[in-house]
């Protein structure tokens, strides 16, 4: 059998927007991720100046030292808009939550080697801060940054960073209790291990330069940490007793994978855009990074004992190759 | 309430969810100090706030990011499905006439654009404020307003392929005369401190004032079989209670903290009633004239969602010593004429809007004479069929003369004066040698007390004048110079279409000859 | 005395809810208008999770009330088993 199913056919007046249409020529129909990001910021006739910065316009890209002659050839290559971004958080969070159900249910904290559970939350559970100091960061680039295509991704990510704090703080309530997060905050604002990341952290709190802040939070300080706890010492722990805590970071090991490819995506176009970006962009990556290298280092020690500096070393030969390959010499 | 951190045996009880959201959310902060407090929130003092203990805020709703996702995830599967079917169907033949569809024009150049400042506006707020929960619930609704930009943007983009008025919204906001309004009133809240932006969006927009927009707005897209808005819409405005209650949050708060706020917060509800009451003036038109089926009359809407529901909000605050704001009883009074001064006002003016108009039919303004028996028949019906006179005689009445804009609000100079709705309403001030024009005793009070900020005003009839709303092209030396002509092509409007009166427009004969294909062999 | 108010989109789950909330609070008068129902009661309205999932046959977390959420007015209290508004509470 056959079934005809007849509407009407109406020819369309016109493709797209015309702010899509001069970018993308006027009979190329735009995705939904180009409709929602491509020029969405207003850039023109700003009323009043911000009481709050009176040197600069509402939305103005002299905020940074970063010159692009275009903020939207930024692309996010996840093209991400809210939905997108959203389904796909919610299918790592119907993981995760399954993940950390499977551990509860079955008393897996409670068989973890006391040796190893404690060594988890005294790495896992302070950063737990740094999470919350990427979402401050991140919160900050979305509102002083310039152009939606840039500053939009960078509130899922904040909104992110602050989902990881709450998972790293799951993870210090199922392997021990409330009084865990209180530990784990002291050893965060005064064991000597955590200073030199707090002041790292602290120091970033207060960066002007939303492009430079977006480079030490997101491609530096990240881009060492992520691979330092959820690779090395995800499968030092895993090794010495079982895959149970490993099974609970799955969210963030994901997620550096995917986010990954934003920032690379990222630096790639500021680098490409002209010689002068890719200048300033090598001098702020090598100034974080030889921060962010001393001030995980005794972090790398904490978690992985001797093998700590070796971790760091290879961590950090990583690095250099992917901001390389992001075409930045340092 | 102070969490408990009783030490737990084998079986961990299960945390209740204000336990469980203290413990993932609130203990994240610290005093830093290899960089001071004040240097890392730099904005938290300046506008004369005073708290004491960000412990005391109280989170309304308590979701942490997963919940989030979960659920918003599955709000945005369901409207893109409904977006999807709308248009594979057709669905806006279904409407129940094309003059619907300028509200939605209205709606997405005036309005999309600010859900997008309400997001960058978050996030700055959701960054400066010291407190923990109050920055949480700010980033969130920064994601909450984004999504509520794209999701229009991507239902009108539906509408743009097919019909005339969408085509170039980011373009106009940035300069077309009446957007100005609204884009004014976010830049104003964007550009104060971050308090007062709470109290501007948070509050008095949030919670005060949201209701109007979207409530009447949405059912009234439903009722003209408009499923693709009224999905957005109601999808949008289910995070709005979130929003709403923040709002109410953050002003229950600063009042708590220290009396010397109480001043302070007094002044920017009355100031930010009325800076968003006067936007509000687009939906009045919106729902008393745009809908060909009408939902509600505006002042219908306003009686309840201003008058019943703001006067319980203000009842509710007065134990903080809050009054209702100064320009409550004028705008409770003007319901009876505002929708109807504003849509005459676009009438006049069709030819530099990029939505149709038109003269209401007799049904409609016997509908109007029922919903506003003290006004309608003895002020506007005489000027209404006047029009209608004209348009059979063939010359409809264009308004050639640009209008004088209130330096505050940036309506032209349509309201009335209180009490005499016969006589327009003109308020001055001097200021730094120079005179400025208000138009009402709301707008001049507020720029009065702070006119530095407003003298500042992208004012777009005095843009024209000065010469800079022409395009390159536009060469005034020419004898044949049209600078009106010019101005609308600088702001992207298609001469003869976009702005054409509603009568024999592209969109109401496609529209007709559509609907007749879907119905005829 | 200050009324509250909670509306709905009109949805099978929204239907339940609503029975639920006339259930428990026998004053809150149901106003169905386009696409949408509200409910208003006079000084406060509570829903309960126990009486929800009753209706529904099925466990039911009150923070999934924003999927079907419009609007409400008063202040928020919420707990796991009961959200509740009001206007001059503390």
């Amino acid at each position: 059998m056959q079934i005809d199913l007849r509407t009407v056919t109406i020819p369309v007046q016109r493709h797209s927007f015309t702010h899509i249409a001069d970018r993308l020529g006027p009979d190329k129909t735009p995705t939904r991720y180009q409709e929602a990001t491509l020029d969405v910021q207003a850039n023109a006739n700003f009323h009043y100046r911000p009481t709050w910065d009176p040197d600069h316009e509402i939305f103005d890209p002299t905020r940074s030292k970063l010159v692009m002659k275009d903020w939207y050839t930024f692309k996010d290559p996840r093209q991400y808009y809210y939905a997108t971004y959203t389904i796909a958080r919610a299918r790592m969070q119907e993981t995760a939550e399954a993940d950390f159900e499977f551990v509860e249910k079955r008393g897996l904290a409670e068989s973890f080697a006391p040796a190893a559970k404690q060594k988890a939350l005294d790495v896992l559970v302070p950063l737990r801060h740094v999470a919350w100091g990427a979402n401050m960061n991140n919160s900050s680039v979305c509102a002083y940054g310039y152009g939606t295509a840039f500053t939009a991704p960078c509130i899922f990510q904040a909104m992110d960073n602050l989902g990881i704090a709450q998972y790293l703080s799951r993870v210090g309530l199922l392997l021990g209790d409330a009084e865990a997060l209180d530990e784990g905050k002291a050893a965060w604002t005064s064991a000597p291990v955590w200073q030199e990341l707090r002041r790292y952290v602290e120091d970033t709190l207060v960066v002007q330069d939303p492009v430079e802040l977006w480079v030490a939070q997101n491609l530096v300080l990240d881009g060492l940490l992520y691979p330092l706890v959820y690779e090395k010492f995800d499968a030092a722990l895993t090794a010495e007793a079982g895959p149970t805590v490993s099974m609970l970071l799955r969210f963030q090991v994901d997620w550096f994978a995917e986010t990954s490819k934003w920032v690379d995506a990222t630096v790639k176009t500021a680098a490409a855009e002209s010689p002068e970006n890719a200048a300033l962009l090598a001098e702020w990556i090598g100034h974080y990074r030889d921060r962010a290298v001393a001030a995980l280092a005794p972090v790398a020690e904490l978690a992985l004992g001797a093998d700590g500096a070796a971790a760091m070393a290879d961590v950090q030969s990583r690095f250099a190759a992917r901001v390389a390959k992001c075409g930045v010499a340092l | 309430m102070t969490m408990t951190s009783e030490p737990t045996p084998a079986a961990k009880k299960k945390l209740g969810l204000k336990e469980r959201y203290a413990l993932m959310t609130r203990g994240l902060d610290w005093e830093t100090t290899y960089q001071p407090m004040e240097k890392v929130f730099p904005y938290a003092t300046y506008e004369g706030i005073k708290i004491h203990d960000w412990d005391a805020w109280q989170d309304p709703f308590r979701l942490t990011m997963d919940a989030y996702w979960k659920y918003q995830a599955e709000k945005e599967q369901k409207l893109y499905a409904i977006m999807d079917a709308f248009a594979q169907n057709n669905g806006h033949l279904g409407l129940t006439d094309a003059r619907y569809l300028n509200s939605l024009k209205l709606f997405l150049t005036g309005v999309s654009p600010l859900e997008y400042m309400a997001h960058r506006g978050f996030a700055h707020v959701g960054r400066a404020m010291p407190g923990v929960g109050a920055r949480v619930a700010c980033q969130m609704q920064s994601l909450d307003e984004l999504r509520h930009a794209q999701t229009q943007i991507h239902s009108m983009s539906n509408y743009n392929k097919l019909y005339d008025g969408f085509h170039s919204w980011r373009h106009m906001h940035d300069r077309v005369w009446y957007l100005s309004v609204p884009k004014s009133f976010f830049d104003d809240a964007i550009t104060a401190g971050p308090f007062e932006f709470m109290i501007a969006i948070g509050f008095s927009f949030e919670y005060v004032l949201t209701n109007l927009l979207f409530v009447p707005f949405i059912s009234g897209a439903a009722y003209n079989g408009d499923m693709g808005a009224m999905a957005f819409g109601f999808s949008a405005q289910s995070d709005e209670s979130r929003h709403m209650t923040l709002g109410l949050e953050a002003i229950k708060f600063m009042l708590e903290q220290d009396p010397d706020n109480l001043p302070i917060v007094q002044r920017w509800i009355d100031k930010w009633f009325w800076r968003g009451y006067r936007v509000l003036t687009l939906v009045a038109m919106m729902l008393d004239y745009m809908l060909p089926k009408k939902v509600m009359s505006w002042k219908e809407a306003w009686e309840i969602y201003a008058e019943e529901n703001g006067g319980a909000l203000f009842a509710d605050l007065a134990r903080y010593g809050i009054r209702p704001p100064l320009g409550w009883q004028q705008a409770c009074d003007d319901k009876e004429h505002l929708s109807h001064q504003a849509w005459s006002t676009f009438y006049q003016y069709q030819g530099a809007a990029p939505f149709h108009t038109w003269v209401p039919s007799p049904e409609d303004m016997a509908w109007e004479a029922e919903k506003y028996p003290n006004t309608f028949d003895q002020y506007y019906r005489p000027r209404f069929e006047y029009w209608a006179e004209q348009e059979a005689a063939g010359t409809r009445f264009n308004n050639a003369t640009l209008p004088q804009l209130c330096q505050v609000c940036q309506i032209p100079m349509l309201f009335t004066e209180p009490g005499d709705p016969t006589r327009i309403c003109y308020r001055e001030s001097e200021y730094d040698g120079e005179t400025y024009h208000t138009c009402s005793d709301g707008c001049q009070a507020i720029f009065d007390h702070e006119p530095e900020k407003y003298v500042q005003a992208w004012l777009p009839v005095h843009q024209i004048y000065q010469g800079h709303c022409f395009g390159p092209d536009a060469d005034p030396t020419s004898p044949d110079f049209n600078p009106l002509l010019e101005v609308i092509k600088w702001y992207r409007m298609d001469v003869g279409t976009d702005n054409a009166p509603y009568e024999g427009s592209r969109d109401q004969e496609n529209f007709q000859a559509w609907k007749a294909m879907q119905t005829k062999n | 005395m200050s009324t509250v108010f909670i509306a709905f989109q009109t949805n099978e789950t929204s239907r339940m809810i609503v029975e639920a909330i006339t259930d428990d609070n026998p004053e809150a008068v149901v106003n169905e208008q386009p696409a949408m129902v509200k409910v208003d009661a006079p000084g406060t309205l509570t829903v309960h999770r126990a009486t929800v999932e009753d209706k529904l046959g099925r466990s039911f977390d009150l923070q999934e009330l924003h999927v079907h959420l419009i609007t409400l007015s008063g202040h928020i209290d919420e707990s796991d088993d009961e959200f509740t508004l009001s206007w001059n509470a503390n």
